[in-house]
């Protein structure tokens, strides 16, 4: 007992509020600047008629809101950003949902095949969308290249994937599908071997083929895991622009502006900061819900 | 009702090893409960899991009902399986795990309704049918897994350790249970279980299995009172049968017949048993020590006596075997052999 007196005595030191404020001070710290500070310089600029390279700032009330939503070019946005990322999303599920069921069985060179799955992820987005920008070049594209010489296409009339408002729009969606499956096939393949292997075993005895366990018994029981994969990658994709910035900078025609793009075109290239910060504060509800969807979610999880 | 066979049937799962079953020959009789008991990783559940339709075969054929069904898959084989865990689907009620294979199978969908409701009220869960799997205790799962099991009735049905997952006194209930279960629907059934009081109380014929290999196969009283070999002597009883090589021969016997040698007025054998430690048990008492003198000095047996006499640890007693309950095992092959006359001084 003698040598187990100190002992109790720093686990109370531990427990000391001095020490538990330094622990957490960090995160608190991060996320108070990095996210916090951002956010409320938003608010405040939306309210406001700042602009790069004017000195004065005044309070101007819901001008900007009035303004930005009388604009097409945010309606467009608007639309694109809803098309951008239903589209991306019904793809990436059904792509990683296929993946996922492809690479549970063990075979020859899975491991390969998950390492080379899992690259695009890891690449950073700029690059690969860089690199994507080549691919579907509108001279130097080995796409058209290839469909040329599959006479598909003749040589003097082939398709330009990022000059054309709806080639221009599948071509974004298509690269932003690249660089998500693979986070979304992880997350699914997590919550495919969740499932207790005798529990599709049992399907296979009381009857059902591949279709029937899969609709009825693995999807149901995936759906909690597919629905954080989905909100997650509703988050990645509504608030993107690197893609979107890279391939087509919302070309042609704003055929592919979507508001992340056109509030750093509005607020940052186009100097008009208030203008900017207005637009950009319209994600905030839909990340808001999705938000409060995830936490919804988290916590029946737990109870389940 | 079916038949169920097996012909050389072997399972391989990593070339080069050794077989996790091996050859193995059964046939079991229309309506009987056939119990697969052995020791885990006996291959006990490869085996029904092959039968099953789960595992391919390496070699060899399964029949049911005189039909070879190794290229069939598992729905084809009119079987219904209880799995250890269950596997009840846990965002289904009970109503719709049960009506699950009706669904898969096609059946009217008229029928649905009266046929759960019969199969939930053969095993009394009808006011269970709302619940989900989470809301039901482990003996309530069990009864949802066989009537999910029953409710289309198959021609075989297969069961692999359901009561591993109750609490021992659940365990006799839920045994007593099946065995009426199985009498009144009258399907052939194959039971698998490592526990030994199991497959004894319930099995109309035990296949004893070690290694992927058929030790015995035989009625429990055969398996217990004729044991095949040395694995079979031992793994049947608690505590296991005593062994004690003597020449080329061992020679085994039962604690149970390993008495007072003075209560014994029959041809036996006789040895000075130095008791160290007793199990008082309430309706017995469990010997164990070691034999004094002669050939066997120092070898370890245990006895299980009714009460009625005191035993003192640290005491010798003379204690003896009638001939007739001493089992004769081959030396090297470990299996049976004829009785036969030794000497034992």
């Amino acid at each position: 007992m003698a040598i187990g007196a100190p002992k109790i005595k720093s686990i109370g030191a531990a427990q000391s509020p001095l020490l538990g404020a330094a622990m957490f001070g960090p995160a608190v710290l991060y996320i108070v600047l990095v996210i916090g500070a951002p956010f409320v310089l938003a608010v405040f600029y939306a309210f406001s008629d700042a602009r790069i390279g004017s000195s004065g700032l005044h309070f101007v009330g819901l001008e900007n809101f009035r303004s930005i939503l009388q604009s097409p070019s945010f309606r467009t946005a608007l639309k694109n950003s809803i098309v951008f990322t239903v589209c991306a999303q019904a793809i990436v599920v059904v792509c990683s949902g296929t993946l996922s069921i492809a690479l549970e069985k063990p075979f020859r060179g899975r491991g390969l095949v998950r390492f080379l799955i899992l690259l695009p992820w890891v690449a950073p987005v700029s690059l690969g969308s860089i690199g994507w920008k080549w691919i579907l070049d509108s001279i130097y594209s080995v796409i058209t290249w290839v469909l040329v010489w599959l006479h598909f296409f003749k040589p003097y009339n082939t398709p330009m994937w990022l000059g054309e408002p709806h080639l221009a729009m599948a071509s974004v969606i298509l690269v932003h599908c690249w660089r998500l499956i693979p986070f979304s096939t992880v997350v699914m393949l997590a919550g495919r071997t969740a499932i207790p292997k005798e529990i599709p075993e049992a399907a296979a005895i009381d009857g059902a083929g591949f279709w029937r366990t899969l609709f009825q018994i693995n999807l149901p029981m995936m759906l909690p895991i597919i629905n954080v994969a989905v909100l997650f990658g509703t988050i990645f994709t509504f608030t993107d622009m690197t893609v979107v910035y890279i391939l087509t900078a919302g070309g042609p025609f704003d055929s592919t502006q979507t508001l992340p793009s056109l509030a750093f075109a509005t607020g940052i290239q186009g100097s008009d900061l208030a203008a900017g910060a207005a637009i950009s504060l319209f994600l905030v509800p839909v990340l808001v819900l999705i938000a409060y969807l995830m936490l919804r979610m988290a916590h029946r999880a737990e109870v389940v | 009702m079916a038949v169920v066979e097996t012909r050389n049937l072997t399972k391989v799962f990593k070339q080069g090893e050794l077989g996790a079953v091996n050859n193995v020959n059964l046939k079991t009789r229309e309506g009987e409960f056939l119990v697969f008991l052995g020791p885990s990783g006996s291959g006990k559940t490869t085996l029904l899991r092959m039968i099953a339709g789960l595992e391919m075969p390496t070699a060899g054929e399964i029949l049911i009902g005189d039909q070879v069904v190794n290229h069939l898959a598992p729905r084809e084989r009119r079987i219904a399986m209880v799995f250890q865990s269950y596997a009840l689907y846990p965002h289904l009620s009970v109503y719709k795990n049960i009506a699950f294979p009706l669904k898969a199978q096609k059946v009217k969908k008229e029928l649905h309704k009266e046929k759960v409701e019969w199969a939930a009220s053969l095993l009394g869960i009808s006011s269970l049918l709302h619940r989900k799997p989470r809301e039901l205790s482990g003996g309530e799962r069990q009864r949802v897994a066989l009537a999910r099991a029953i409710v289309r009735e198959p021609s075989v049905f297969l069961l692999d350790e359901p009561l591993s997952n109750l609490d021992a006194k659940l365990r006799l209930s839920a045994r007593e249970e099946l065995e009426r279960f199985h009498r009144r629907i009258g399907t052939t059934t194959i039971y698998v279980t490592h526990d030994q009081v199991e497959a004894m109380a319930m099995g109309d014929r035990i296949v004893v299995l070690n290694k992927g290999v058929v030790h015995h196969f035989g009625t429990p009283k055969e398996v217990y009172d004729e044991p095949a070999d040395t694995f079979v002597a031992t793994f049947l009883g608690s505590p296991p049968m005593n062994l004690i090589e003597n020449g080329d021969v061992i020679v085994g016997f039962r604690p149970e017949h390993f008495r007072l040698s003075e209560t014994l007025d029959e041809a036996k054998v006789t040895f000075k048993f130095h008791v160290e430690n007793v199990e008082y048990l309430g309706a017995e008492y469990i010997l164990s020590g070691s034999l004094l003198g002669g050939r066997f000095e120092g070898k370890e047996v245990i006895a299980r006596l009714l009460l009625g006499h005191a035993y003192e640890p640290g005491t010798t007693y003379e204690f003896a075997v009638p001939e007739r309950h001493l089992k004769f095992f081959d030396r090297s092959t470990e299996k049976r052999v004829e009785a036969r006359a030794l000497t034992w001084q």
